[in-house]
């Protein structure tokens, strides 16, 4: 397995470099991405190999970023933008919801409209406001669109990828604050396919699903667990729409309790999609009912607050506490 | 008439006139043509206004008065080139060889689209105003990057010159040279709203604070606009980039079947304008020059009833599609809930099955 480390906005960098060599048609849109690469640098040194046409350094107006995406891919182009951060992303949500999710359909399948809206969302980056949201909720809910967060270097590289290969649009989430952590990529074959949740801890009491940012403190909060001798079996949910429940239910059949992880507020979000479609599906397997750890309902708070807002491990922990509290 | 930064060929009388920058270039077949294409889109106009009285169509949106504007930007294109439409560009989807009857479809509610945009060039109608602007822009920069020559031309109407979206798209325009042409119909009224409440300045003049040239036609003139947007189109097709062009005109209709002008606009405005009609002048230019006699002019109406027969045929015959048909391209590829929901509808038994 030839596997090598890097940080995730390598990764993310190396899997648009590939896909930009493997097809021609593959371009990049957005503000800052050219010669600066990106605030976050993910595009570092792209422009410079792949040219201004085809790394394209747009004046700032993420609808018209989106907006001409669209009319690129009606042309068969394959348009991966970049919105700066997530709370820069409204202003494109027309396009996004009103062309991008549903002219497939509405030209009867003669356009495709594949292309990547590439988000760097979630907190934890001690940012000013809209820098720190978690919008995929919105995303998730609109048919026509397909929602993916990456939560390892490995994921970044390969889903990166794969969601620039599949004719859908993409909203691809990046959990920003994990930007700079390094992790093994295997640079030979992807470990999953694009929307598939992968199970990226064993255990026997809990199941505990989350997504980007979260995963870590997710797998931290398993380590405590651990050693206070509860086993919990992790998910990455990784496809947020459509979710894959699948290694879900198999888990829950096991665990009898589950504890769903996210930033965003728990109100009609994926933590109650996940909540609604597991206690459908494994009623008879479930011991208490799915609890929601996740952001509070408050507009995302001023920065020196937000590791109270954002789950941490003991939150994680006190929602375990309370599915394992329930005696049945 | 109008303005004197108006391009005008012909007059209300059918009087030529001339203009330092524009001549028109057509022959009297070609313009005999161009009144073929006004008639024809006319009648289809009015049958669809009664199909929709008749309980026959949800909505129809008139283009009476619009003709010239439509006829004569529609005819300017090239076969190659593509078109962004709103929902209201009956005219463009009948110069590019759109079936009368699938522009219909959307107005049946049997379709959100109607068409194969690919085959026709002709991008799907769009509701939200703008959206489609930014479409056409990106679509020329697409032609831009394949080398191509050909012109990209979207159309909008005084509303949405509002719109953010098609503010931005003047934006991307300018800043990549985009072989695209801004084809606004200034039709005085957003449903209610006069155009003199979405801009303090003529519309074409924005185009120049954008940086590229904007251009005032009278949209009644056939062939005035046909000239204007040719011109535009072949400075666009060689990289000379974008253009906007403002076509004068009068919505001489309601909004749509579902609006009722007489609550906002006065009996005189509309009267004014009914002696700009954009078909009568042209009529009497090929009276009085090519001696087009009435024989010519029967032909012409009835080819535009036998259309308007068949259109009616044609609706009539749409029937409800098979519910299951609403899971077809939602996605473009395999989705857990599409199979979903398609399961629950064949077990309830809501979808024929059999279609």
């Amino acid at each position: 397995m030839a596997t090598t480390t890097m940080t995730m906005a390598k990764a993310l960098n190396e899997g648009l470099r590939r896909a930009m060599e493997r097809d021609k048609k593959v371009l990049l849109m957005g503000e800052d991405i050219g010669k600066l690469g990106g605030v976050f640098r993910i595009t570092d040194g792209l422009q410079k190999d792949f040219g201004e046409d085809r790394v394209i350094d747009s004046p700032l107006a993420e609808s018209a970023i989106v907006g001409t995406a669209v009319g690129l891919a009606i042309r068969g182009y394959r348009t991966v933008c970049e919105m700066q951060f997530d709370g820069f992303v409204y202003p494109a949500f027309d396009q996004i919801v009103s062309q991008v999710a549903k002219l497939h359909k509405r030209s009867d399948g003669a356009y495709t409209m594949g292309l990547i809206i590439r988000l760097p969302f979630q907190g934890g980056i001690g940012a000013i406001e809209h820098h720190s949201e978690s919008p995929e909720a919105y995303f998730a809910h609109t048919a026509g669109l397909r929602v993916v967060s990456c939560s390892t270097p490995n994921d970044a590289y390969w889903m990166i990828q794969q969601a620039i290969e599949h004719d859908d649009p993409i909203i691809f989430c990046e959990p920003k604050s994990r930007y700079w952590e390094k992790g093994e990529v295997d640079l030979e074959g992807p470990s999953h396919e694009l929307f598939e949740s992968a199970r990226r801890r064993e255990g026997t009491d809990v199941t505990v699903i989350g997504y980007g940012a979260s995963m870590k403190t997710i797998m931290r909060a398993a380590d405590t667990a651990a050693s206070e001798g509860v086993s919990l079996e992790v998910i990455d949910a990784r496809s947020l729409s459509p979710l894959d429940l699948e290694p879900m239910i198999a888990s829950i059949e096991k665990t009898g309790r589950f504890v769903t992880v996210q930033e965003a507020p728990h109100t009609a979000s994926i933590g109650s999609e996940l909540v609604a479609e597991l206690t459908q599906r494994c009623f008879y397997s479930l011991r208490a009912p799915g609890i929601r750890v996740s952001g509070y309902h408050v507009p995302y708070p001023p920065t020196r607050l937000e590791e109270d807002y954002r789950p941490s491990v003991d939150r994680i922990l006190d929602g375990v506490d309370r599915v394992m509290g329930f005696e049945s | 008439m109008i303005d004197e930064e108006l391009v005008q060929l012909l007059t209300p009388e059918g009087l030529r006139v001339g203009h330092p920058e524009y001549a028109s270039s057509l022959d009297g077949e070609e313009i005999f043509s161009l009144y073929r294409d006004m008639v024809i889109v006319r009648r289809l106009c009015n049958e669809s206004t009664s199909l929709q009285r008749q309980g026959q169509l949800a909505l129809w949106a008139p283009i009476q008065g619009q003709e010239a504007a439509q006829i004569g930007a529609g005819r300017a294109l090239q076969p190659m080139d593509f078109t962004f439409p709103t929902y209201r560009e009956h005219g463009i989807a009948w110069c590019r060889g759109v079936p009368p009857e699938d522009v219909l479809r959307m107005f049946r509610a049997v379709s959100n689209g109607g068409w194969n945009p690919q085959h026709f060039r002709h991008s799907v109608p769009t509701v939200v105003l703008g959206n489609q602007a930014l479409h056409a822009v990106g679509y020329a920069m697409g032609v831009q990057r394949d080398g191509a020559e050909e012109a990209v031309m979207t159309f909008f109407g005084d509303g949405a010159s509002s719109q953010g979206d098609t503010l931005e798209s003047f934006v991307w325009a300018a800043s990549f040279n985009a072989p695209v042409v801004f084809f606004c119909q200034n039709n005085q009224w957003g449903i209610s709203t006069p155009s003199s409440l979405q801009s303090k300045v003529p519309l074409y003049r924005r185009a120049e604070g954008f940086g590229f040239p904007g251009v005032r036609v009278d949209g009644n003139d056939v062939l005035a606009v046909y000239e204007v947007t040719k011109k535009a189109l072949d400075n666009a097709r060689v990289g000379g980039g974008p253009t906007m062009i403002e076509a004068y005109t009068y919505r001489m209709g309601a909004h749509t079947t579902s609006d009722d002008p007489t609550r906002y606009r006065i009996d005189a405005e509309v009267e004014v304008w009914k002696h700009r009609d954009p078909l009568e002048r042209v009529k009497a230019l090929l009276v009085r020059e090519y001696q087009i006699k009435g024989a010519a002019f029967d032909q012409v109406n009835h080819e535009a009833e036998a259309m308007a027969l068949k259109l009616r045929d044609d609706v009539l015959a749409m029937g409800r599609p098979d519910p299951i048909t609403m899971f077809d391209h939602a996605y473009a590829s395999e989705h857990a809930l599409i199979e979903e929901g398609r399961r629950e509808m064949l077990e309830l038994g809501i979808s024929g099955g059999a279609h």
